[in-house]
């Protein structure tokens, strides 16, 4: 359905969007997940045609939007500050679009009634918008933007302003509603837990690329580089030196030095990021000692030089403790590649 | 904080500036906007006569009567100069005068001594004529217009520019002329000039400035109403200097109106000796010879001497309308009335 | 919920109304007592002796009160909607687009604002009589009025609306963009409405200047057409009809008092809060977009500047030598004009070089700012939050615009007399002209403090004072500069010193340039261009320098 095929975008002389091409397919979410100035926003902005590439092709089931105005795209838009129209009341904003394609009256009624149930706001209407809280708020644009039944869902970080209860059960709504109306969606956010728990594919925007991109499992499994792992909070990402010792890759670290099982050639004294994943069956052993302790639940979280790690039984701090980790390389950024 | 106290010591300074206290004694003279003089010859006066002399204006000619008028209870001045002929009587009904007669009166001749009751002194006069644009003429190969009637004719069509007489004492200076001249037809010759595409404008920059092609605003009218002195202050004030004025007076008989100047001193003044001796300083040779080159204006002593550019440039129209102070006052307000309703 | 809004309400009756004793008293003091000392009582004196019950009932005085008043109406109406057609689009370009010389471009909207009227009439009629325009060299008095209107008071809709189109977030015209709202659905829903308070503070006055408009209507009118103002003018200093002159000054009062009570109404049916954002100005990007601010920007530079540009250049031109008999036209160009403000040719007693000029002109300026600033805060601040007394004041703060400076001229005499020779008077008639001005250009972002913020600074332990200083002073800046912009400029270029009494040893540049042009003769002309000039270069300093400090 939705195709932007290499967008090229700079903004007072500095590149913002280098190149970036992604698809999105029919009942399709898409999760942009990057750091707040990665120029995800400005992506957006350009799919609903508020902004002008400065390269690049933007198309809708195979037509080119390049020459269609914002008002003509049937994109639906959600805003991390909601951007509801403070001087309308919730009907009125909901309606608004409903009227813009100047649908009957009755019709707007029935369609009005029908979203404030879907987000739970029956007998809204006639409320304003500054007597709501931040997840009211947030629902009514949600039911905005739905009205006019969009071709395209598209939201920029619209959990970002709310606390974590009103979060979780919004995300759970959103969920549900894009998995029940079928809507392609493309989905702007800084946070991993957001994306893994929406998206069919994810995109890593980083420095104006997308470094990485597939289902979260894909990316869970192979983060490939350190930014992404990083990013998606796999595990933990340390440097080391290449050591080889006979045939054995080895790398040194802070945390020890450990066999590793790469398919790319390093050459000795290489500098490599590399990602320790806690795992009861993997095949290295590390010693650490407890510097600071947190309550979680079932387990605690253990923390040494900026790592962390995940113990049943607690601790006490300064102890040494014992694990089994898996040694991954994040080979993305090696210089030489096979 | 420092650039606070500052600001407080350039405001206090700046009050106090105004009220410091003069050792002398003080003069107050309420002129109208146009009043200027030399430095020295006001100096002069002081020294004369230990006291500091200081200036208020309060607008033009009619609008500082008015206001001397006004605040009658507690003068504003102890001398008015700057009352003409057209407001003379008003002036004079009011009552706000004492009555003086300076023995200075002696060099001046008796046509300008218009009031018998000696509250208002003549100063200076100057006549409102007709000026026209040399090289306009010239070129377009153009008569000059020889009187009144003649402005109608289509060859001058678009050509005049007037001032309102409700707002300009020029323009009613000229309005006066034409009463003087046609008495009660005055009105249907206002109307065929209106016919004929006369401009009016608000007052004497306007109508000089803005319309007068003769000036250095290069207008669109070569005719305008102004003064007889005005083609004498083109050639003082032109650079490069002029060695001929581009602009002149129609004098014809009846086209000019007579403006004569009086000052008096205000009842209720603070020191009556000192603003009697100031209404002789006004006549006195010294005043009078400075007045053509800072006010463009004739001296009426008769003893002053007038300054080459001014015998030069400057012409004095042998027959100025004429109308009395009485006749003027008692019909001002409703002549302008109804040039305003027949102009509209 | 309830708990919230209870304590919320406490909390309010705790820092609201139960304070309103000391604090209101100290808020109001000193503007109640400067507007009684300078425009009350002066004002009720003059009317006092002035006004007639008879003169109501005079069949001619009627007459003429419908004429004038009809025409007043007709030229204001005419002359709103004319600075609104062009401010509008000039507001939006400023508010979001950078261009290339927009700060300039900026600044010279404002210039006209505060230069003498016969100046800028001198300056119209130059550009009339260039060939171009020949067809419309006599164009009819009311065109020339409405166009001087517009000229005179555009700067006033970039500057208020400018403002309030650059608090206004972007995303609400977004989501009603994707939402299928074409341009101009976008500003018949959502922009115009929230724009709306902005709107109506702007109209209103420039309705009320152009209501109570004076200088252009006496210059560019020719007497044929007169205002209440022109005609109060008339009738007290001209063609002396003084119960007349009161009936149309309370007309003029009264009429000013009914917009502003109509407008405080609507205002406060229509305000919705906004926060202050950062600027989204940005480079215009679709070909539209670029047609629009190059096509606007032109406009605008062309009226402003063509008019405005003929000053300079007169000031520098001689055109003597094609005067006189001489067929030989030569032009050149001189500094004459300039060296020759400096010397005293005919050693006049009231001779002030321009820099004295100049100087004056700067001094009375900040004083006026610094005056109308003390004035005005404490009565915006109290305005901002009013209580219900304050509500039934708000109105009258407005009245000094709609007063007739000619009757107000004259009651400050009656009751001030010699001292009104003073040169303090200058800055205080002055204050009395901007504070309007003042007040409501910082009335609405006073109003737009967010409390919290207030109150999490003294929760951590800021005194009044420092809560002052370090959250409402930072966030009223940007208003406080507005506000002194219209105040310093006002006063530039007001030349009112006439309806008191002035002292002719202290001219200010405006009175300068009224007395070369008084006389006859190349020189003075020239003199009076190189005057203007220099207020202009001294005005487009002024604003360049405080937008400026705007955006550092």
């Amino acid at each position: 359905m939705l195709e932007v095929k290499n967008i090229f975008k700079s903004y007072a002389g500095q590149p913002l969007l280098k190149n970036i091409s992604f698809k999105i397919k029919k009942a399709e979410t898409v999760c942009l997940l990057g750091a707040s100035g990665s120029g995800k926003s400005t992506l957006l902005q350009l799919i609903a045609g508020l902004e002008k590439p400065d390269a690049g092709m933007i198309r809708f089931n195979g037509a080119d939007l390049a020459q269609t105005p914002p008002h003509l795209r049937d994109f639906g838009l959600v805003f991390q500050d909601y951007g509801l129209f403070p001087h309308l009341n919730i009907y009125e904003n909901i309606a608004f679009g409903l009227k813009m394609k100047n649908k009957p009256a009755a019709e707007i009624q029935a369609r009005v009634s029908a979203l404030l149930t879907q987000v739970n706001l029956t007998g809204f209407e006639q409320r304003k918008v500054t007597e709501l809280s931040g997840g009211e708020q947030q629902r009514v644009a949600l039911a905005r933007a739905l009205a006019p039944n969009p071709r395209l869902m598209m939201f920029d970080e619209p959990l970002g302003a709310l606390d974590k209860n009103h979060k979780e059960s919004l995300l759970n709504e959103l969920r549900a509603l894009l998995r029940r109306e079928k809507i392609p969606a493309l989905y702007v956010t800084h946070d991993q837990e957001e994306a893994f728990a929406l998206a069919d594919c994810i995109l890593l925007l980083h420095d104006g690329q997308i470094i990485r991109a597939g289902t979260p499992e894909e990316i869970w499994n192979d983060p490939r580089s350190a930014v992404a792992a990083k990013f998606f909070g796999v595990g933990n990402v340390v440097t080391g030196a290449i050591k080889l010792t006979g045939k054995k890759t080895q790398v040194e670290t802070e945390f020890g030095t450990f066999n590793l099982y790469c398919k790319y050639k390093h050459k000795p004294n290489e500098s490599v990021s590399v990602l320790i994943r806690q795992c009861d069956d993997g095949s290295e052993a590390l010693k650490l000692k407890v510097e600071d302790l947190l309550f979680k639940q079932d387990q605690f979280q253990a923390q040494s030089r900026g790592a962390f790690f995940f113990v049943k039984e607690k601790p006490k701090l300064g102890q040494l403790i014992r694990l089994r980790v898996k040694v991954e390389c994040l080979h993305e950024n090696s210089e030489e590649k096979y | 904080m420092k650039k606070l106290t500052l600001i407080g010591c350039v405001i206090l300074s700046f009050m106090f500036a105004a009220c410091a206290p003069a050792a002398p004694a003080e003069l107050v003279v309420m002129t109208h906007s146009s009043f200027a003089v030399s430095e020295a010859v006001i100096r002069t006066f002081e020294t004369q006569n230990n006291v500091k002399v200081s200036f208020v204006q309060g607008g033009d000619a009619g609008e500082t009567l008015n206001k001397a008028i006004l605040s009658k209870d507690a003068p504003l001045a102890d001398v008015l100069f700057g009352v003409d002929n057209t407001f003379l009587s008003r002036a004079v009904e009011a009552g706000i005068f004492e009555t003086y007669a300076s023995p200075e009166l002696a060099n001046v001749d008796s046509i300008y001594q218009l009031d018998s009751t000696h509250q208002l002194t003549p100063i200076d006069f100057g006549d409102v004529c007709i000026n026209y644009d040399k090289s306009y003429f010239a070129q377009h190969k153009l008569a000059l217009p020889n009187s009144l009637e003649s402005l109608t004719q289509p060859e001058y069509k678009n050509l005049l520019a007037v001032e309102n007489p409700a707002t300009s004492s020029v323009g009613l200076a000229f309005l006066l002329a034409t009463r003087a001249h046609f008495g009660e037809g005055y009105l249907d010759y206002w109307r065929e000039l209106k016919e004929n595409g006369v401009v009016v404008t608000d007052g004497w920059e306007t109508a000089y400035y803005t319309n007068f092609s003769g000036s250095s605003g290069h207008g669109a009218q070569p005719l305008v109403v102004s003064y007889a002195s005005s083609p004498a202050a083109e050639v003082i004030f032109a650079e490069p200097p002029l060695t001929d004025a581009p602009t002149a007076s129609i004098l014809e008989a009846g086209t000019c109106f007579r403006q004569i100047e009086f000052a008096g001193v205000l009842k209720g003044a603070t020191n009556p000796k000192l603003a009697e001796k100031f209404i002789d300083f006004l006549l006195s040779a010294e005043f009078q010879n400075d007045l053509p080159l800072q006010m463009f204006v004739y001296p009426v002593n008769q003893k002053a001497t007038l300054p080459e550019a001014f015998v030069k440039y400057s012409q004095i129209p042998a027959q100025p309308a004429e109308l009395t102070p009485a006749e003027i006052s008692a019909n001002r307000d409703a002549w302008i009335e109804a040039w305003t309703e027949a102009m509209q | 919920m309830n708990l919230d809004k209870r304590i919320a309400q406490e909390g309010q009756a705790y820092g609201g109304p139960a304070r309103w004793p000391i604090s209101r008293f100290i808020l109001w003091a000193l503007p109640s007592a400067f507007l009684l000392a300078f425009f009350f009582y002066p004002l009720v004196k003059i009317f006092a002796l002035t006004f007639e019950a008879q003169a109501l009932t005079a069949q001619e005085n009627l007459q003429i009160v419908w004429r004038v008043t009809r025409f007043t109406f007709y030229q204001a109406a005419l002359s709103t909607l004319l600075t609104l057609a062009l401010g509008l689009p000039a507001a939006f370009l400023f508010a979001r687009f950078n261009f290339w010389g927009k700060s300039f471009l900026r600044a010279l909207t404002a210039i006209p604002f505060m230069l003498p009227t016969v100046v800028v009439a001198a300056a119209f009629n130059s550009i009339l009589q260039l060939p171009v325009f020949s067809a419309l060299r006599q164009p009819a008095p009311l065109t020339l009025i409405l166009l001087a209107h517009v000229f005179y008071n555009a700067t006033i809709v970039i500057r208020i609306l400018g403002a309030a189109l650059a608090q206004l977030d972007p995303k609400l015209e977004q989501v009603s963009r994707s939402l299928g709202a074409n341009g101009a659905q976008v500003w018949h829903e959502i922009l115009l409405p929230l724009l709306k308070p902005a709107l109506l503070s702007a109209v209103l006055l420039i309705f009320i200047l152009d209501f109570t408009s004076f200088g252009v209507i006496l210059l560019l009118g020719g007497g044929k057409v007169s205002t209440l103002e022109v005609e109060i003018y008339l009738r007290v200093l001209k063609l002396p009809n003084l119960p007349l002159a009161a009936l149309l000054a309370i007309l003029q009062l009264v009429f000013t008092l009914i917009f502003s009570i109509l407008y405080a109404q609507a205002l406060r049916r229509s305000s919705h809060p906004t926060a202050p954002r950062f600027s989204i100005a940005r480079p215009p990007q679709t070909l539209r977009e670029k047609i629009f601010v190059g096509v606007f920007s032109i406009l605008l530079l062309s009226f402003f500047s063509l008019p405005l540009i003929s000053l300079p250049f007169r000031s520098v031109l001689r055109l003597e030598a094609d005067r006189g008999d001489r067929a030989q036209v030569q032009i050149g160009l001189t500094t004459e004009y300039y060296q020759e403000l400096f010397i005293n040719r005919r050693n006049a007693l009231f001779y002030v070089p321009p820099i004295q000029a100049a100087i004056n002109s700067i001094v009375i300026a900040s004083l006026t700012v610094l005056f109308s600033l003390a004035l005005g805060i404490p009565t915006a601040w109290a305005l901002a939050k009013p209580t219900n007394l304050e509500k039934i004041l708000d109105p009258l703060i407005m009245l000094p615009l709609g007063s007739s400076a000619v009757m107000l001229g004259l009651g400050l005499i009656l009751t001030y007399g010699r001292a009104l020779a003073s040169p303090i008077f200058i800055p205080i008639a002055h204050t009395l002209i901007a504070l309007p001005f003042v007040i409501r250009a910082l009335q609405p972002a006073i109003a737009s403090i967010p409390e919290r913020l207030r109150q999490s600074a003294s929760v951590l332990g800021a005194s009044p004072w420092r809560v002052w200083r370090l959250i409402d002073f930072p966030i009223l800046r940007r208003a406080a500069l507005t506000a002194a912009t219209f105040a310093f400029t006002i006063s530039l270029g007001e030349f009112g010193a006439t309806l008191l009494l002035s002292r002719p040893e202290l001219p200010t540049i405006p009175v300068a340039i009224a007395r070369f042009l008084s006389q006859a003769g190349g020189l003075n002309y020239g003199q009076a261009m190189a005057m203007s000039t220099i207020l202009m270069a001294l005005t487009l300093a002024g604003i360049l320098l405080l937008e400026k400090d705007h955006h550092a």
